[in-house]
């Protein structure tokens, strides 16, 4: 059965149609063609369809958009600036080689937003444990546990924008 | 898009509970980190789902005047992790719900629905048992308190009827107040994981610190249910926590009161010595917690 | 000057952050059918009836193909990503059909439902009612050899053995027993120690993270069109036709950007039943997403290898004569099967200089389990983990430091193969050894370690050592190509037959066709999508292959097109004052003409020829001296729009490869080992490569990381366990099949050893699949140094550590 929902959906008001059954991961890809939230799993194990609800992160996979209604979306396509500028944290993932294949390159990007938003400080292994509900097969995690260091220092010691 | 028949959003317990009795078909969902996985394996598919995330009388946690302690079923484990009340007067249950699978789980994923699907790996489960936590249930008969130790009646079975609802969780202040405790999970990745065992200690200490006025011991996969161990418990009564013949004492007797399985994840002998040598590490570690 | 050799930025690095780039289900039409396979729920048996009446109720329910339909192709074809072959020898086995009713193992393709909807499909998938004639499973290599067992493949293998291998090193009649005896009468049996030892590797899965996936519909020429995440495009477009029966050209594959494979991609997947399902329901759209348990069950896996091995080596370290007995468990169907453990024997004996010889035997067996396809390194982990494991039980057997036998050991430089003609053209080996040992204070730390330890942690120090192929010349055919098309503004458009997949192959030929053109790294646009129907001829990304074979397709494309430009350039110089006098760029041109003809001091005769000139940073120069004569661009734009010579600068060209070379290289570990837990952590890890000259050295350490990862699951945690009785795959999805988290790798230490390839085409030899091969048995070098216990089977979980723990008394 289709429900009227309405959501925010990097940062404009949504009111659209859903089937009750969707997941919100179907909902942002095949209604709203936002397609850097990707399907791996649909479980829930590898974090590749990771997007923000009201600023936490989840996976969209097992996630019933009907639950997202009235709350706040954040997807990669959310992040990159009118002006063609991509935020600190892309900026700083391009710069650290932390991106590979790419697949699970958005959903580490919208975990960092959460993380960087808290605006504290991390050792490394406490980073670890906050990426630790995504899957990487390429990379190792290495570079993108700089790139994750670097992107919350400059944050919490400069007050940079996210 | 999941096989679901029907979907009710519930807004009040009444609500839930009519939805649950008029279609046989209907199971509750809440953080729907258990519930839309087994829909989409076939297992649960064509189900009807119930959510009852948005009741009220299932969110939060509270300390009451009497100093007992009530956790809402639909409290994440991320936001119970982070309660101030749990994080100060029983931060071994944030901790233990923390090593729930990833991030992103922990968000979403519920206490109540840890407790409520019935498996012997719960995180939170070894836990409440050494809380002697009581399960409040809610049907169309009202609400009764199950004690968490005869709450679980075999493997993924719990004494829950499918038309009831699990509202929470109640603890006495004398289960928690001046204990300090420690939750091991055993795994073979350190995250996105399920226990191969998780050990619960906690253990209140006399005055001095010097010695063991009581001491709870509790497992996950340890048996078909999780499991509690009164007998090993009783060893270490009174005993000084520096003895380390009753410490080995204790662990024994603990694999006397277990009865884990083999599996291709993991053989019985080896879930024994993990049984045993879990044991020890995390009533060291509860020690050390009491000991602050 | 140069763009090789620098840590350029990825080209796809922008999209990927943005999600802007796309892949294959992002670019699905939207009026499109949802397919879902049906699997077998019996491992061995023959479909005798499908009953689909009831699924055929489903609402949204359009059509369900079978395995029993009468008009299904039964056409025999093969998967393997392997080019094609003229030569019978050398073809792929052809042994599956689309769907088939002869049921091989658990969770083979049976019938195929395609729906308006998901949960339709889903739901009538379910629906389905299969009646099997059931044969026992025969899952083990040893249940499928033995007499009298059920052929899998009756026509092509009644005796399941896909192929057995004979192997030698020291002459083709080379025999193990007959060098013992000699050695016996040589040096006297109390000289000699003789090692045997069984060691085993598991059954693992790629786990890429974006599934394999794909969907079809039939284009406006009327060509069934395939968009599906693969490594192979051209290879899949011949195996498509084969499989319906059709001419190639009446087939199109599309491969855009692509979410990893490690392999499994570099086979034809599900490619095949999705044309089948599209011509089914009249060309249009039908995706065919497979699941993650689909995908981890029913695409490929790594080859599980049991290896009998045998050593023979003297008391003062000089290792004599090895022998192996390697059995790969193929499972259903062959694919790469045959080559895999071919290959894994040729590193064997490749990897020591054996001062009288190697013998070894490689069979190759299908079962009915899941099929083994391609894996990251290609039979190589498996078979350097036998070798490293070897070495390690010698060296402690004669009580030798493992690193000063290898370093006695190890093959030499200038090795080249007796068989293949292979040749160690740039040889590292021992300088990473040396590295290695270095970099982790080996002599001080091994001593340390080697005293008696107690307690419940116990550490130790292991390395292992590896070569590896680059391509799979003269196995193999090696060709590749490159296009290069020249745009007004002077930038160029880079056409690669090669496939991107993760790996920074696209930006390496950005910066190989910005170092040999002078065109600037960011003036070179490379085109990412591989469209069969527009794309030149490469045969994939494998072999860690393509920085060097498609390496060297793109350097002589990019001496092509240069030539062209500087002809050009000359052209435009020589005709300042007629041609050029007329145009906008008159001036300009005037002026670069008089600065060429001062700065060569040219007499006035003399005319300004090409080898005169050079491209540098998008500006052509004067190759003697750098004097910048003028832009690019304005050679781009007159060459389009002259009236005088117009002449669109392009270039194309197809170089087929008939060289070889090894890399080389070395991982070091040390360990904690919590006895009582069973548990080993690994405290340090470092790769020492020898790959020769790096293109992108940011883009090769990051290559190594990954490599590392993959092989420290493969060591510690990742196996596909297949129930014996059933069949059945028990651990099929991302919970139960342990890859790493980041909180179970550690920091991963990376060195190279740069050396000049002559062969490569900018110095370059493998790096793709190496890192991946040695840390595994570098742990289980490492544990046994901390412990004494020397575990033969991967992973070393803690179930099996602790057996092993327990039989040696430890816990």
């Amino acid at each position: 059965m289709l429900k009227v929902i309405r959501m925010k959906v990097n940062g404009s008001l949504k009111e659209l149609a859903v089937d009750e059954r969707e997941s919100l991961l179907n909902t942002l890809r095949t209604r709203l063609g936002l397609t850097s939230v990707k399907m791996g799993c649909e479980v829930g194990e590898c974090g590749a369809c990771t997007v923000l609800v009201d600023g936490e992160a989840v996976d969209s996979c097992i996630y019933l958009t009907v639950w997202a209604d009235g709350k706040s979306v954040l997807t990669v396509e959310g992040l990159k600036k009118n002006t063609g500028e991509l935020s600190r944290i892309q900026q700083i993932f391009v710069d650290e080689a932390a991106v590979q294949c790419g697949f699970c390159t958005p959903g580490l990007i919208m975990s960092a937003v959460e993380i960087v938003g808290e605006k504290k400080s991390y050792t490394r292994d406490e980073l670890r444990r906050k990426i630790s509900g995504h899957l990487c097969r390429c990379t190792g995690y290495e570079n993108i546990l700089n790139a994750m260091e670097r992107v919350v220092k400059e944050v919490s010691d400069k007050e940079i924008p996210v | 898009m999941f096989d679901i028949k029907n979907y009710t959003e519930a807004y009040t317990l009444p609500e839930a509970l009519e939805a649950l009795r008029a279609d046989e078909d209907a199971i509750v969902v809440c953080g729907g980190t258990d519930v839309l996985i087994r829909m989409r394996e076939g297992k649960d598919a064509g189900k009807s789902l119930v959510s009852v995330r948005n009741i009220p009388e299932l969110q939060g946690v509270r300390r009451l005047k009497n100093g007992d302690i009530e956790i809402g079923a639909a409290q994440t484990f991320r936001r119970l992790t982070a309660d101030p009340v749990i994080r100060k007067y029983i931060p071994m249950l944030g901790e233990a719900v923390d090593t729930v699978g990833g991030p992103q789980t922990r968000a979403a994923g519920t206490i109540g629905g840890n407790i409520c699907n019935g498996a012997t790996s719960a995180d939170s489960a070894a836990t409440l048992l050494t809380l002697n936590a009581q399960v409040i249930l809610a049907g169309e008969g009202g609400t009764r308190a199950v004690p968490i130790g005869e709450f679980y009646t075999g493997p993924g079975s719990t004494v829950r009827e499918r038309t009831e609802v699990c509202t929470g969780f109640r603890i006495k202040r004398s289960d928690y107040d001046g204990f300090a405790g420690h939750y091991t999970k055993y795994g073979k990745r350190s995250a996105m994981e399920i226990a191969t065992l998780g050990c619960a200690v906690r253990v209140k200490l006399s005055a001095d610190k010097a010695s063991f006025k009581e001491v709870r011991l509790a497992y996950a996969v340890a048996a078909p249910t999780p499991v509690r161990c009164p007998k090993a418990e009783a060893v270490l009564k009174n005993r000084r926590i520096d003895d380390d013949a009753a410490a080995q004492q204790f662990a024994l007797t603990a694999l006397t009161e277990v009865n884990p399985r083999s599996s291709w994840r993991a053989s019985r002998e080896f879930r024994m010595q993990l049984i045993r040598e879990l044991a020890l590490r995390t009533l060291k570690e509860a020690v050390e917690k009491a000991r602050v | 000057m140069g763009a090789v050799g620098k840590s350029v930025k990825r080209v796809d690095a922008v999209a990927k952050v943005t999600g802007q780039a796309q892949y294959t289900a992002d670019l699905e039409p939207r009026d499109i059918l949802h397919g879902k396979v049906v699997h077998s729920t019996i491992a061995n048996g023959i479909v005798k009836r499908i009953d689909i009446s009831k699924a055929m109720q489903v609402p949204g329910v359009v059509k369900i193909l079978t395995c029993l339909d009468r008009d299904l192709p039964q056409y025999l074809f093969p998967t393997a990503g392997h080019p094609w072959s003229v030569e019978t020898a050398h073809q792929d086995i052809c042994d599956r059909l689309i769907l088939n009713r002869r049921v091989r193992f658990y969770g083979d393709d049976i019938a195929a439902v395609i729906a308006e909807n998901e949960v339709a499909a889903a739901q009538a998938a379910r629906l389905i009612e299969v009646e099997y004639r059931q044969f026992k499973p025969i899952v083990t290599v040893e249940a499928a050899m033995k007499k009298g067992a059920t052929p899998l493949h009756k026509e092509v293998r009644p005796d399941n053995v896909i192929v057995h291998s004979h192997m030698t090193m020291g002459g083709a009649d080379f025999r193990y027993e007959q060098a013992r005896r000699t050695a016996a009468k040589e040096y006297g049996s109390e000289e000699l120690t003789e090692i045997s030892g069984t060691y085993e590797t598991p059954r693992i899965s790629h786990c890429h993270i974006e599934l394999a996936t794909s969907f079809a519909y039939v284009d406006q020429n009327g060509k069934i069109t395939v968009t599906t995440s693969t490594q192979i495009p051209h290879i899949v477009r011949k195996c498509v036709a084969m499989s319906l029966g059709l001419p190639e050209g009446k087939v199109r594959i599309i491969k855009p950007y692509i979410g990893g494979g490690f392999g499994n991609k570099q086979d034809v997947l599900y490619e095949p039943l999705n044309a089948l399902m599209s011509l089914s329901v009249g060309g249009r759209a039908v995706r065919l997403e497979i699941s993650r348990e689909e995908t981890i069950v029913s695409t490929r896996t790594r080859h599980a290898m049991t290896g009998h091995l045998r050593a023979l080596v003297k008391k003062d370290g000089t290792l004599l004569a090895r022998s192996a007995e390697i059995y790969a468990n193929n499972g259903a169907y062959a694919s790469h099967g045959h080559a895999v453990c071919a290959n894994a024997g040729a590193v064997f004996k490749d990897l020591y200089a054996d001062r009288m010889g190697v013998e070894e035997d490689c069979y190759t067996v299908y079962t009915s389990s899941p099929t083994a396809g391609a894996m990251r390194a290609y039979g190589i982990p498996q078979s350097v983990w036998f070798a490293e494991c070897l070495t390690d039980d010698i060296a402690r057997a004669i009580g030798m430091d493992p690193c000063e036998f290898r370093l006695k050991n190890c093959m030499k430089e200038g090795f080249r193969d007796p068989g293949n003609g292979i040749t160690f053209h740039s040889y590292g080996l021992k300088k990473c050894i040396e590295a290695g040992r270095k970099a982790i204070d080996w002599d001080r730390k091994k001593k340390e370690y080697d005293r008696p330890q107690t307690g419940p942690v116990r550490r130790g120090i292991g390395m292992a050592i590896f070569c590896y192929k680059t391509g799979v010349y003269p196995i193999s055919l090696e060709a590749a190509s490159a296009r290069m098309v020249l745009n007004q503004d002077g930038s160029m458009q880079l056409f690669m037959g090669a496939t991107e997949i993760g790996q920074g192959a696209d930006t390496v030929f950005t910066q190989m066709a910005a170092e040999t053109t002078g065109i600037s790294f960011d003036k070179i646009y490379i085109g990412t999508v591989q469209d069969t129907d527009t794309a030149p001829l490469d045969f994939g990304a494998y072999a860690s292959r393509q920085t060097y074979v498609s390496g060297m397709a793109v350097k002589a494309c990019a001496e092509q097109f240069k030539q062209k430009i500087l002809d050009y350039a000359a052209y435009m110089l020589e005709h300042a004052s007629t041609d050029m006098a007329r145009t906008v760029y008159a001036e300009e041109i005037a002026s670069a003409r008089r600065t060429a003809v001062r700065s060569l001091k040219l007499g006035k005769t003399e005319k300004i020829t090409p080898a005169m000139l050079d491209i540098r940073e998008s500006r052509i120069v004067l190759k003697k001296n750098g004097r910048q004569l003028f832009d690019l661009a304005v050679l781009g734009d007159t060459s389009f729009y002259s009236l005088d010579r117009e002449q669109h600068i392009t270039a194309e060209v197809t170089h087929h490869c008939k060289q070889n070379t090894f890399s080389s290289g070395a991982t070091f570990a040390e360990v904690e080992v919590d006895l009582a837990l069973s548990r080993v952590k690994v405290t340090r890890i470092i790769n020492v490569h020898d790959s020769g000259r790096l293109i992108n050295p940011q883009l090769a350490e990051a290559q190594v990381h990954g490599g590392v990862a993959m092989s420290l699951g493969y060591g510690l945690s990742e196996e596909l366990l297949v129930d014996e009785k059933t069949g059945r795959t028990l651990n099929g999805n991302l919970l139960d099949f342990k890859i790493p988290t980041a909180m179970d790798v550690p920091e991963i230490e990376v060195k190279f050893i740069e050396l000049e390839d002559p062969t490569g085409p900018y110095g370059n030899k493998s790096l793709g699949e190496p890192p991946a091969i040695t840390p595994a048995p570098a742990i289980r070098n490492a544990i046994l140094n901390a412990t004494g216990v020397a575990m033969t089977k991967a992973p070393m979980t803690p179930q099996r550590l602790f057996e092993a723990f327990q039989s040696a008394g430890l816990v």
